[in-house]
């Protein structure tokens, strides 16, 4: 997908007035005692699908982040186009559907997120701190991650979700995350494990999916990184966790943990040979 | 509470040797390292919450599945410490309780300390019929007090149930309220009246 700038500038403008118009809508009925209906909120985001046809936001974030991509950035002024995403060097395409993985260059399992951050630093020269300031953007605040990740992923639609689990680093990062998944703490006592091991099950009107399931992982997995419609902003998987983390009642995980990173290895190992279809448009 | 002393209750009050279980407490303890580790204080929700008590560190030991002496044991514990009110006096105002019941604000770090804790019943439970956008990780509250009447047992089996659910169900996914703290007796007084009173949406 590239959009030429100026095509992408006018679709720019419909995809956003749209959104802001939708997000105004689903935040003033949540806001209320009140919750919107779950047709209510289905038919608002039916609606905004219908005003988009097939376009997805997520599309300005990927072509603002091919920009990054290839341009020269950082004190030491190199593009990415040296990134190693596991690959070999510059390869984009089907890049993210073999990730986490293994990267021995870094010694450690790395999601997609980690990787980019990684040759942020290492080509690049942006600090560690640099980075996890501010990963995830708001309207005023574009994320660079953010984008960056919208263009890496969209590269891998079509491809079969297969991170590897050759190596017993890899292993390890699937059963932490498998461990950390049904860990109770908290004023609340609540785990992953509260809101998504049954199925058909809702908190206030949102479908909880039932992680512990295959075909639910692979649903989710397989749209995330996602464009979330009431917050009109594109989001990762890294965004996807902490936001969880939150509603858990835990403290916040440090930005590209291991914590965060070994959760996102479990749920990528029970998604695979699903295909990669994302980014999805999310409520 | 430590995973060793747990393992030590389980070892003293059962005279069990507790073996099954022992893969899983080295994984449960890399995670808590990597938890400890990986996350930082912010806004309400400071490390501390990743200090297992005893009811966490068993339910997270024997996969919420706990051997049903120790899960009788802890629930015991649990129910003596449960705070009843002042002069048995079980229901405040419903329309308090109301507003509380559909709240699903505090304790998260995005919340200041400012912010007042609610009760998230709703995110849980159906309550009064009006209210469709209810969640289900919870049996269905609806008719509470009409279905179920207001007998002392009943408004005590309840009370117990809000201030701690664990008290009767050791390893349930509804938050211990009164026992962490996050309502106080005024308030569970408030969500208890939105069940019982006759008036109360929840019984209409
Ligand atoms: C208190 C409830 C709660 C807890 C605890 C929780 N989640 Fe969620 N999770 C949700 C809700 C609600 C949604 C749907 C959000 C939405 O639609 O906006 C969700 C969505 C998700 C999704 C995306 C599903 C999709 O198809 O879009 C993933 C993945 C996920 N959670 C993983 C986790 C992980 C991993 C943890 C533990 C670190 C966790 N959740 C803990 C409530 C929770
Ligand atoms: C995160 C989910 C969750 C939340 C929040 C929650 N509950 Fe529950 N509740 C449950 C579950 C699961 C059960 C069944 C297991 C049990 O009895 O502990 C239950 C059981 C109950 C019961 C016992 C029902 C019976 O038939 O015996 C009552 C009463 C109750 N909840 C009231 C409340 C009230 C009032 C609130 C809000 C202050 C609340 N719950 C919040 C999940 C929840």
């Amino acid at each position: 997908m590239k959009p030429s700038s100026r095509k992408t500038g006018r679709r720019a403008q419909k995809l956003l007035r749209a959104g802001a118009a939708v997000a105004a809508a689903l935040a003033v009925a949540g806001a209320g005692a009140g919750q919107p209906t779950a047709a209510e909120t289905q038919a608002e985001i039916e609606r905004y699908r219908a005003m988009l046809a097939e376009d997805n936001p997520a599309e300005l974030y990927a072509a603002r982040g091919e920009e990054l991509w290839n341009t020269p950035r950082g004190p030491k002024q190199a593009a990415l186009a040296g990134c190693d995403l596991g690959l070999g060097p510059g390869v984009v395409a089907g890049a993210y559907a073999q990730t986490p993985r293994w990267f021995a260059d870094a010694g450690r399992v790395m999601d997609i997120e980690a990787r980019l951050a990684w040759c942020m630093e290492t080509l690049q020269g942006f600090s560690a701190a640099d980075i996890a300031a501010r990963p995830f953007g708001s309207e005023d605040h574009k994320s660079d991650m953010e984008a960056l990740v919208a263009y890496v992923v969209t590269a891998s639609r079509g491809y079969p979700i297969a991170p590897s689990q050759k190596l017993p680093q890899e292993r390890a990062a699937y059963a932490l995350g498998k461990s950390l998944f049904a860990l109770r703490a908290g004023p609340y006592d609540f785990s992953c494990q509260t809101c998504h091991s049954q199925d058909g099950k809702r908190i206030r009107l949102q479908e909880l999916p039932n992680l512990t399931r295959r075909e639910d992982v692979r649903r989710a997995y397989t749209g995330w990184p996602a464009y979330r419609v009431s917050q009109g902003e594109f989001r990762t998987m890294q965004w996807r966790i902490n936001d969880c983390f939150r509603q858990q009642r835990f403290p916040q995980p440090k930005y590209l943990s291991e914590t965060v990173n070994a959760l996102i290895t479990y749920l990528a190992v029970e998604a695979t040979g699903a295909t990669y279809n994302g980014p999805a448009m999310k409520r | 509470m430590s995973i060793r002393i747990s393992v030590a209750i389980c070892a003293l009050l059962l005279g069990l040797p507790c073996a099954p279980a022992l893969a899983d407490d080295a994984a449960l303890r890399t995670a808590l390292e990597a938890a400890r580790r990986d996350f930082e204080a912010r806004g309400p929700a400071g490390l501390d919450r990743l200090d297992l008590d005893a009811v966490q560190t068993v339910c997270n030991r024997w996969a919420n599945n706990p051997p049903s002496e120790l899960q009788s044991l802890l629930q015991a514990e649990q129910l003596a410490a449960v705070k009843y009110p002042e002069g048995g006096n079980y229901l405040g105002d419903w329309k308090k309780g109301e507003a509380l019941a559909q709240s699903g604000r505090g304790l998260t770090w995005s919340d200041g300390a400012k912010v007042a804790t609610g009760g998230n019943c709703y995110n849980c439970h159906e309550l009064a019929s009006t209210e469709l956008a209810y969640g289900t990780l919870g049996p269905s509250l609806a008719r509470y007090g009409q279905r179920r009447g207001r007998s002392p047992d009943l408004l005590r089996y309840t009370w117990a149930k809000i201030y701690n659910a664990k008290a009767s169900s050791l390893c349930s996914n509804m938050p211990r309220f009164g026992h962490s703290g996050a309502l106080g007796e005024a308030q569970i007084r408030h969500i208890m009246a939105y069940l019982f009173d006759p008036q109360s949406p929840v019984n209409r």
